[in-house]
């Protein structure tokens, strides 16, 4: 697993307090891991302040998965 | 509760909960608080060095078990992010008083006729003080999407409603330190008039926070001369007294109507028997002359009782440990009470615990209540030479073991707005 991959699945056992073994790539936030529209928000805040990375509202909006999160997160990084 | 003939429901008290400088527990708390203990200390907090009062009351950490606070025993962490301190208090002490009432609504006809009014005097101060700071740094754009959900006050109420899916009237109460007691006399008015069946209410507050502090000092209500005693700072009527210390805590009460707590065998602490409100019309902070506000807010509760000021054994004061404030109260007390005033013992339980602004009439009510209970008046500490004499027992630095069927308690805030509630040994 990749850094970026590692530190996106600490953030998000961190802020919905799920168990790490639930954080896989193909998680929902929302379906699988228990977060509402608000902790989606603050999730993406958490990826912005912890990657440097600018996330625009219609980029967050089609992040819904872990791996959406950490493939956006590792294009921004890469360009 | 009326003076109209209507003839409204019964209230009793089923539920209690507190959260306070004295601990976590009522027992516990009630126990320390007989025992004349003092939850007054310096603020650890924060920086206290710039402020001209370094001390308050706040709540010891510890394990639930031996009366402390360990917050994570109470919510779950990622949870916690989402409420300021004065909603997670809410929870705290809404979380025994409902375990302690037994109430645990099944279907959703009960469900729907319970209902929560848990008020604040001042909300989250410390969350709108760190979203500022974002704000005045240029990074608007990190404040958290729960900074408005967690500095709302009536997110208490909310909060607590969604923990155990009560469904009915969800209501709050910002009277400043009126706060307390108007939530008790608003929910059970509720009850009467037959809105619900069930409410789960009181107050909460934590403004032990650098603003907070701040700003009470500068309007120059706070005790500054005790900060290398703070156990002797809270000292109502006496004449050393300087100002009022500042308290953080919740009070939380499960009020229902009679037939209801009868019907499922619950255990009644008392019966709410008199309510009553006033404005005084004056000024934003100080009281008016004699206290006139407060006498027909007292007067009001007494006529709502229907009790007269004799048939009253005990006063839990506001009583904040101000100069001007305290004996106010305590000449409007006398001229209602009039010659039964040698009968009646008064006490400021702030002593103890300090000012706990919108939680005090709750935290407060809990102690007129235990007083009834235990026929016994809770003592005011530190209060060793009273700057004024009177008739009436202000149960100075002990505990009395008295006889004590009717109990009223009075709250008073910034605004000019005056409360006092009544309750009876339970029926």
């Amino acid at each position: 697993m990749s850094d970026t991959a590692e530190k996106v699945k600490k953030i998000v056992v961190e802020h919905l307090g799920v168990e790490e073994a639930k954080v896989t790539p193909e998680a929902s936030f929302i379906d699988d891991l228990g977060a509402d529209s608000l902790d989606t928000v603050e999730l993406v805040m958490a990826f912005e302040e912890a990657f440097g990375v600018e996330i625009p509202d219609d980029a967050a909006e089609k992040i819904t998965t872990v791996k959406d999160a950490i493939d956006y997160i590792e294009k921004q990084k890469g360009e | 509760m009326f003076q109209n003939g209507f003839q409204p429901r019964r209230v009793v008290v089923t539920g209690m909960g507190i959260a306070c400088p004295l601990g976590l527990g009522v027992e516990h708390v009630w126990k320390r608080m007989l025992a004349g203990d003092s939850g007054i200390a310096s603020i650890q907090s924060f920086d206290t060095s710039a402020l001209p009062a370094r001390i308050a009351g706040q709540i010891p950490a510890g394990v639930r078990a031996d009366g402390g606070l360990d917050i994570n025993e109470w919510i779950p962490i990622k949870d916690q992010k989402k409420m300021d301190r004065f909603i997670q208090l809410a929870l705290v002490a809404a979380g025994e008083a409902v375990e302690d009432s037994g109430w645990a609504p099944q279907d959703e006809e009960s469900r729907c006729r319970t209902g929560v009014m848990i008020g604040s005097g001042i909300g989250g101060l410390e969350t709108i003080h760190e979203a500022a700071q974002l704000a005045v740094s240029g990074k608007s754009k990190r404040i958290s999407p729960f900074f408005i959900p967690s500095a709302l006050i009536n997110l208490a109420s909310g909060q607590v409603s969604i923990k155990y899916g009560f469904k009915g009237p969800n209501h709050s109460v910002v009277t400043a330190c009126a706060t307390g007691v108007h939530a008790l006399g608003d929910a059970a008015r509720l009850i009467a008039l037959g809105d619900a069946e069930v409410m789960v209410a009181g107050g909460a507050e934590a403004a032990v926070c650098e603003l907070g502090v701040a700003g009470f000092c500068a309007a120059r209500a706070l005790s500054t001369g005790y900060n290398d005693t703070p156990t002797a700072a809270s000292r109502p009527w006496d004449e050393g007294r300087d100002g009022f210390v500042m308290g953080e805590g919740a009070g939380v009460l499960v009020l229902e109507e009679l037939e209801h707590a009868k019907a499922r065998g619950a255990k009644i602490y008392a019966e709410v028997i008199g309510y009553g409100m006033s404005g005084d019309a004056y000024h934003i902070t100080a009281p008016a002359e004699g206290h006139e506000g407060a006498f027909r807010a007292m007067k009001a509760a007494l006529a709502s009782a229907k009790v007269t000021p004799a048939e009253v054994q005990y006063v839990n004061a506001h009583g904040t440990s101000t100069p001007l404030g305290d004996d106010l109260e305590l000449e409007a007390v006398e001229r209602l009470w009039g010659d039964a005033a040698k009968g009646l013992a008064m006490s400021s339980t702030k002593s103890a615990v300090g000012h706990l602004l919108g939680a005090a009439g709750a935290v407060e009510g809990i102690f007129s209540i235990l007083a009834i209970r235990d026929k016994v008046a809770p003592p005011t500490l530190n209060l060793e030479k009273p700057s004024r004499e009177s008739a009436i027992d202000r149960v100075a630095l002990q505990a009395q073991p008295r006889r004590i069927e009717v109990a009223l308690s009075n709250s008073f805030g910034f605004g000019g707005t005056n409360a006092s509630i009544v309750f009876r040994a339970a029926p």
